[in-house]
């Protein structure tokens, strides 16, 4: 337990470095975009005269230089003040918590998805390298892992939420149902079920075939040899001796994957119009909202750096030459 | 053997997971709430407020018409192309200096206090004049608001101001905001503004950002048995396929504003139980423009803009663009304008070789490779037609030896490079007709509109005798004077060029044959919806 504590002391600290790298990046980079909030803004009322848009660049500050904006932006997140939305005119603390929990939801579903069924079979797979059944799967897998996330999405989406009508084709949850409690949670079930296989397939075949290259290769390995020497079963070889070992480089891809899958997520939010992280980013650099946008990019790197955390923390449970050299440092 | 058993196994796990997830749910996914009232409707964004009284945009009336009232809607039979609302009628008086409103008795705001002059007053004095993008326009010379009873407001204008466009301007610019919520605070940041009280026929009742917009019905509306339904939900879904989907699926009656793309309107519209409505949106029309940077010294010559417009093949663009959705376009004002369109104006045929005659003659020769000069395009993000468009205009012009180079940029870049930082020769836009040339024409090519407007002349053009003639046309008060005035303002756009109109068009709605009085008014996608009704 000192260990752990240790560990997320040290890795906190090492965060704030790179959490101001994002910050200041982010803000240089819609920088050089053209145009601002205002304009963005100007157009959603369909035209605005030359007053109106200097009013409204000076509520919000857009007409101090891009240095000040951004010592001003920094100095108030130290104090974690996250500022005020210019394209939701809303505190952007607000905005975020409305939407990270769909995210969370959504994200944290399709990762055990993707985790649990992939390496599933990819230990079927692995059992027997070279079978028919590992040409199969790694042949699907490939072929899942081809196709783009968003028509994987639509496909779902005609097949069986318009044809079959087993799904609902949309959102995070029925409409003012008035649901609460279990009813509720099978009702946001069910609405996610579609989401999350469209954004889980796609990564389940990268777990599939790195448990299956993992198992394929432990079984050259003298232990294996000496095991099956040994007379055991051939199902304790596989669980315990193979696709344990083939285990822990799984975990450090799930780490990997948390930031890959938050990106997905703003095709699969859009496509299924669930109010989440991924959605907000993209109205975000489409209304030039820096400040939103950094927030968001800030929260996601916070949730990127606690998921790796929680790697190590579980690596450290899972392999025991991890905690040694932990001490050791 | 059991080597055999072992695989057998592994592999009966996730098939067993797949179907389990596969059947888990076996009841449809119909919709919960009964039936009857609740109208469900696609809303493809999210408007940043809600106030249609400081922003007089589509976005915010789709949703907020139905809670705020304007003074008169528009109508298809009612006298000047009007239906009263919170006024019963309304005179312009013959200097043009005053325009005098009776207001409806026996209204009351959602929160129970009554409606009165004294709103009106307020509205338009600390609203309309000072806030909305197109009050600002229409109630410049707006110096008081006297109310002599409860129920008449008495306009009072320092410049004559054309009863005419305050009429036109009415269904847009005159929602009324209740005074005793918004008097003596500021009104742009009021909490109010995303939780509207108004007197309409539905009240705001709830709204989750990302999810969906709540109206119920108003239990006291001033119209005897209306409104028909208990309640219409606004379902968020921005991804243009999703409202399709959605409506195939039975999860929602109504997609409007083309939610539904044009390439699959055939496809849905054989879809049983779906049609296809293309009324409701004639007060609404969107106009297809070539704008023109006139600071290029080749687009400053009349012989090169009339060159371009002889290289488009307007028809082409109607059908194949626009799916025949739309209409060519012969002016400024488009055909859904009776009142003021004048089809007597110059005509630029397409006519390939009459074009590269014009562009020969105004002394730009073809080079060794065939090209003459090159321009840069910048077409509007906006709609996928406009796109579409540019794509259109760029092989279009290399047929006449212009070479075209096509920008493409996201909305904020587009609005910047060509409003203010006016870096482009030429782009494709979608201006708005909004009902009267005064409020949204005349500002595509009126001199002397600084820069950073958005939608305006930032083409650098300047012609005094057209100037003259806006100036003219927005005092004059008498009727037909103005409508000649406007009728010689379009002849002379069309003979000059500053801008090349290619086609009109508006939108279509998608929506359950269940839904009863859809499109009954030339506004309804933006009207209260007070008289629409579903069949159980």
């Amino acid at each position: 337990m000192h260990r752990a504590l240790k560990l997320v002391r040290r890795r906190a600290l090492s965060s704030i470095p790179v959490l101001l790298i994002v910050v200041t990046g982010t803000f240089f980079l819609l920088e050089s975009a053209t145009g601002d909030a205002v304009d963005a803004y100007l157009v959603s009322l369909g035209g605005g005269d030359a007053e109106l848009a200097r009013n409204l660049r000076e509520t919000y500050g857009l007409d101090q230089s891009a240095w000040s904006r951004l010592w001003l932006y920094v100095s108030a997140l130290a104090r974690f003040d996250l500022g005020w939305s210019v394209a939701f005119n809303r505190p952007i603390l607000d905005v975020i918590l409305e939407r990270l929990p769909n995210t969370l939801l959504l994200m944290g579903s399709a990762t055990a998805l993707a985790f649990l069924l992939g390496s599933l079979l990819g230990i079927v797979a692995g059992a027997r390298p070279g079978s028919g059944v590992d040409r199969l799967l790694s042949v699907g897998s490939l072929a899942l892992y081809a196709v783009p996330s968003f028509w994987l999405g639509l496909v779902l989406i005609l097949l069986f939420a318009v044809q079959l009508r087993w799904f609902p084709t949309a959102g995070i949850e029925s409409i003012a149902s008035g649901k609460s409690g279990f009813d509720r949670a099978v009702d946001i079930a069910r609405h996610l079920v579609l989401p999350v296989c469209a954004l889980g397939f796609i990564y389940l075949a990268l777990f599939l075939r790195m448990m299956r290259a993992g198992m394929a290769e432990i079984w050259r390995q003298d232990f294996v040899l000496a095991a099956r020497a040994k007379g055991l079963a051939r199902r304790r070889i596989v669980l315990r001796h193979i696709a344990r070992n083939a285990l822990l480089p799984l975990v450090t891809m799930l780490g990997l994957q948390a930031a890959a899958m938050l990106g997905g997520s703003v095709v699969i939010e859009s496509v299924f119009a669930i109010p989440g992280f991924g959605r907000l980013a993209q109205e975000a650099v489409a209304a030039r909202d820096a400040p939103l946008l950094m927030g968001i990019i800030v929260m996601s790197a916070i949730l990127v750096i606690l998921v790796n955390l929680l790697i190590d923390l579980a690596y450290a449970a899972l392999d025991p030459r991890v905690g040694q050299g932990e001490r050791r440092t | 053997m059991f080597r055999f058993s072992l695989s057998r196994r592994a592999l009966l796990y996730p098939v067993a997971l797949t179907i389990g997830l596969a059947i888990l749910p076996l009841s449809p996914a119909a919709q919960e709430a009964p039936e009857g009232g609740r109208l469900v409707v696609a809303a493809d964004s999210e408007p940043r407020d809600l106030n249609p009284a400081v922003v007089a945009s589509n976005g915010v009336f789709f949703i907020s018409s139905k809670v705020i009232e304007p003074l008169a809607e528009a109508s298809y039979e009612g006298e000047d192309g009007l239906e009263p609302r919170l006024a019963t009628s309304w005179e312009g008086s013959e200097d043009g200096l005053s325009f005098t409103v009776n207001l409806r008795e026996g209204v009351t705001w959602h929160d129970g206090e009554p409606f009165t002059s004294a709103d009106v007053a307020f509205s338009a004095l600390e609203v309309w004049k000072p806030l909305q993008n197109l009050g600002r326009i229409v109630f410049s010379s707006l110096e008081d608001v006297e109310t002599p009873d409860e129920h008449t407001a008495i306009f009072r204008f320092s410049e004559p101001t054309p009863p005419q466009m305050i009429m036109k301007a009415m269904p847009a610019v005159t929602a009324v905001l209740p005074r005793h919520i918004y008097e003596g605070k500021d009104i742009a940041t009021n909490p109010t503004n995303t939780q509207l009280v108004g007197t309409g026929p539905f009240k705001f009742a709830e709204y989750r950002p990302g999810e969906y917009y709540r109206l119920v019905k108003n239990e006291n509306y001033w119209s005897e048995g209306e409104p028909q339904l208990d309640e219409i939900i606004f379902r968020v879904l921005p991804d243009r396929s999703a409202a399709a989907s959605a409506l195939e699926a039975g999860e929602i009656h109504l997609a409007a504003f083309s939610q539904v793309p044009l390439v699959d309107l055939e496809r849905i519209g054989q879809v049983p139980g779906l049609e296809v409505i293309t009324e409701g949106y004639e007060a609404l029309t969107y106009q297809l423009v070539v704008e023109i940077n006139h600071r290029n010294e080749a687009l400053a010559d009349r012989r090169v803009r009339r060159a371009i417009a002889h290289a488009i093949d307007k028809d082409f663009v109607v059908d194949t663009i626009f799916l025949g959705y739309a209409a060519a376009a012969t002016g400024p004002v488009p055909k859904n304008a009776p009142e003021f369109y004048n089809p007597d104006v110059p005509v630029y045929d397409f006519d390939v070789e009459k074009a590269n005659a014009l562009l020969d003659e105004a002394g730009y020769p073809r080079g060794d490779d065939g090209t003459r000069f090159s321009l840069r395009l910048l077409p509007a993000p906006f709609f996928a037609e406009t796109r579409q468009f540019g794509d259109y205009l760029r092989q279009a012009l290399a047929e006449v030896g212009i070479r075209v180079e096509l920008i493409n940029n996201d909305t904020p870049a587009h609005i910047k490079a060509v409003y203010t930082d006016h870096d482009f020769d030429i782009t494709v836009s979608p201006p708005v007709f909004r009902d009267d040339p005064a409020i949204s024409t005349t500002i595509l090519v009126r001199s002397g509109i600084p820069n950073g407007v958005p939608f305006s002349n930032q083409g650098g053009y300047e012609n005094p005798e057209l100037d003259a003639l806006i100036d003219e046309a927005a005092t004059t008060v008498d009727t037909a004077e103005r409508v000649a005035l406007y009728n010689e303002f379009q002849r002379l756009v069309v003979e000059e060029l500053p801008l090349i109109n290619v086609a009109e068009w508006s939108f279509t709605s998608v929506a359950s044959e269940k839904v009863l009085n859809v499109g009954n008014n030339p506004r309804w996608v933006v009207s209260n919806w007070a008289d629409t009704a579903l069949e159980p």
